[in-house]
């Protein structure tokens, strides 16, 4: 997975950029088999490798590639960039390596025979409001997709 | 088997740390917009590792602390984030698309128009 | 020798299938008989296609390689083989190898889900049904890969619009998919289920197939995915993506040989695969005809016998049409070959009626017979209607199969409210 997303960065090609992100995505999508979310694994697989890979991979192809990969691929403030990136790196080994205590294992295997039941008894019980508002997001994402790609408004 | 490394819940956050970076550093130093965008869900997909990898610590702590076998709000969270993620890409892409077509090129640094 | 015999049976015995039950032997062996058995499935097909289709249009098709062109699936594959390997000079070589590959790795990882029985499954997960569409829908990718890599105005054309159409139907095929998942939570648990042999069960316990179940919803519902299922497999009569007389073979253009073949295997699979959603979701999977209303140990004997009936039928026309044979010096070999295989199918029939192997292959056998079914529907279809425009197609997606999808999936669930007296209004 960590392959995947270090090949997302720094192809030239924008197209195998798409492809690393896809192993990147079905790699993420078998942690989450191993975290005991199969509902959530297969949610990925849809959407994610799916659905909005394919709508990269469309805009890729509408957006020319040639010239594109003859410029130059790194911009002018990529030092700062990776020293920032960097500083980020280390601000999160710090918490790790301090808070190690704060995670036990727990080696409880929780039965997976019915998460999706559970996943559906709170997202429609518990969690309704969201789920309705997530819905009303998607309708505005679709009108102002639509709205964004025509010729002529 | 004894000496196989327990995978706890910490290495789930440190992975999760390490795709964050590699998706910041390439949203801070590539110059192609869709490589950009593509880092963006990179770092989407980080915070959803952490969530359902804390979904999953949840399961195995007790009820009285909140935890317990119904403890799944990290993967509710994290479908939502797929969602809106999916949401934001094709917005996305659409605004790349309408600027490509009056500038024809996807360079970052040529998104000036409104610099003064 | 013992020891092997009583492993053999300990597995046998067992109620779960391989995946769940943990054993790593017997998954691999299940997934080597699966792979088989969809590549006996593929040369199958490619033969019935051609002598079907041909008898449909009142013309005899392949006669000459084998007896009645038994033996043409095998020609066609060593020509595949043997063909020169060309890959055009500037296409992007990494996505170009890795295209085909993509495809049938999507077409094949969906069989690991379809249950052939009630333990007869690879492994049976609990989100059995997303996964099969969720990795059906990763093909996209490959198609998309596929024009992309080729680097030439036609492939790449086919391409975009073979994803496009793909992924609008998608959208319909899901809907009819919550129809049926709706269906199954009517049991007396109260909650319904995503896993292939969980809906079956879940059939058996209702007693009625999905497609029967509040006529005509569940009718609709299977309409909506039997056209959905075709026209995301490209198929005729929407296959305007690889239409041979529009766009010269569309997306696999400039594949030869090897590859070509990786393509046609994996478009076979993916039919395969649709129509074992079919079946499973709304024909009841691998039940016998009337489960529960003939029931008891006496029917299922009785209909246990019918895949033996079935290849001693189909070994009977293999004699007939071997005494029907011109009796010219030519076609010696042809009639001996035919006589052979007529023989061969007789000894499986009879093998078929032994009563150990009868009871184990009953499920296995109405499976399939239901999946030969459909396979027979898509040859028709081919050979029935005209193909559909781009923009009828796009249209009859988005316009017509999602309301349809819609309304059927809102109806079904107010008439399963009112049936479980909670219809408070």
């Amino acid at each position: 997975m960590l392959a995947g997303g270090i090949l997302v960065i720094t192809r030239r090609n924008p197209v195998h950029s798409a492809l690393a992100l896809i192993v990147t995505l079905l790699a993420q999508a078998s942690i989450y088999l191993m975290l005991y979310a199969p509902f959530v694994a297969g949610v990925q697989i849809i959407l994610y490798a799916g659905g909005i890979m394919v709508l990269f991979l469309f805009v890729i192809m509408l957006v020319s590639v040639d010239r594109s990969m003859r410029e130059r691929q790194f911009n002018s403030q990529w030092v700062i960039g990776v020293i920032a990136a960097t500083a980020l790196g280390g601000l999160f080994i710090a918490v790790y390596t301090k808070g190690t205590s704060l995670f036990p294992d727990h080696a409880s295997p929780v039965l997976e025979g019915d998460n999706t039941q559970r996943i559906a008894t709170m997202l429609y019980g518990q969690y309704m409001f969201a789920f309705e508002i997530a819905s009303l997001l998607l309708l505005v994402a679709i009108i102002g997709a639509v709205v964004m790609a025509k010729k002529r408004i | 088997m004894n000496s196989m490394l327990h995978i706890t819940t910490l290495h789930y956050l440190v992975l999760g740390a390490a795709l964050f970076l590699l998706g910041v550093i390439g949203v801070l130093t590539r110059r192609n917009v869709v490589i950009v965008l593509m880092s963006i869900e990179l770092i989407l997909n980080a915070v959803n590792l952490n969530l359902v990898a804390f979904s999953r610590y949840w399961q195995g702590m007790p009820a009285r602390m909140g935890g317990g076998p119904m403890a799944l709000h990290g993967q509710i969270f994290s479908i939502f984030v797929i969602t809106d993620a999916a949401a934001e890409a094709a917005v996305g892409l659409g605004i790349l698309i309408a600027f490509f077509r009056n500038k024809e090129t996807v360079n970052i640094d040529e998104v000036n128009l409104l610099k003064w | 020798m013992n020891s092997v015999v009583q492993y053999i049976e300990s597995y046998l015995g067992s109620n779960q299938t391989p995946g769940a039950a943990g054993n790593m032997f017997w998954v691999l062996v299940y997934i080597l008989l699966v792979f088989t058995g969809i590549s006996l499935g593929v040369i199958a097909m490619n033969w019935l296609e051609r002598k079907i289709l041909a008898h449909m249009q009142v013309r005899l098709g392949p006669m000459r390689v084998g007896p009645h062109g038994l033996l043409q699936p095998f020609a066609d594959a060593l020509k595949l083989l043997l063909k020169e390997d060309i890959i055009p000079a500037e296409a992007d070589s990494a996505i170009f190898w890795t295209a085909p590959f993509m495809v049938v790795l999507a077409a094949f990882t969906t069989f690991v889900v379809v249950p052939f029985g009630p333990t007869h499954a690879i492994t049976d997960m609990n989100i059995g049904i997303l996964f099969m569409l969720g990795v059906s829908s990763l093909s996209v990718l490959g198609i998309v890969m596929a024009g992309w890599a080729s680097n030439s105005h036609y492939p790449l054309m086919g391409a975009l619009r073979s994803s496009a159409q793909m992924v609008s139907y998608e959208v319909a095929m899901g809907m009819a998919v919550v129809t049926v998942i709706l269906m199954t939570s009517l049991n007396a648990a109260g909650t319904g289920t995503l896993s292939m042999i969980g809906i079956v069960q879940a059939q058996l316990a209702q007693g009625e197939w999905f497609i029967f179940k509040f006529f005509p919803l569940g009718l609709i519902a299977f309409f909506i995915f039997a056209v959905a299922m075709v026209a995301e497999t490209n198929r005729a009569p929407f296959d305007l993506a690889e239409a041979e007389s529009e766009l010269t073979a569309g997306f696999h253009t400039e594949y030869s040989g090897f590859r070509w073949s990786l393509f046609f295997l994996a478009e076979y699979g993916a039919m395969m695969a649709a129509s074992s959603i079919a079946v499973t979701l709304w024909l009841g999977g691998w039940l016998r005809p009337f489960p529960n209303w003939l029931g008891g140990a006496r029917w299922d004997d009785f209909f246990s016998f019918f895949p033996g009936v079935v290849v001693l039928f189909l070994a009977g026309m293999c004699f007939f049409n071997t005494a029907r044979m011109p009796k010219h010096s030519y076609f010696r070999i042809q009639t001996i070959g035919l006589g052979v295989f007529g023989a061969l199918l007789g000894v499986v029939a009879l093998i078929l009626f032994i009563p150990g192997v009868r009871v184990r292959v009953q499920d296995i056998f109405w499976f399939a017979a239901k999946v030969a079914g459909f396979m027979y529907l898509y040859i028709w279809y081919r050979g029935t209607f005209p193909r559909y425009r781009f923009d009828q197609l796009m249209k009859m997606g988005w316009k017509v199969l999602l309301p349809m999808g819609l309304g059927v999936l809102i109806l079904t669930a107010g008439v399963a409210l009112f049936q479980q007296n909670l219809w408070h209004p």
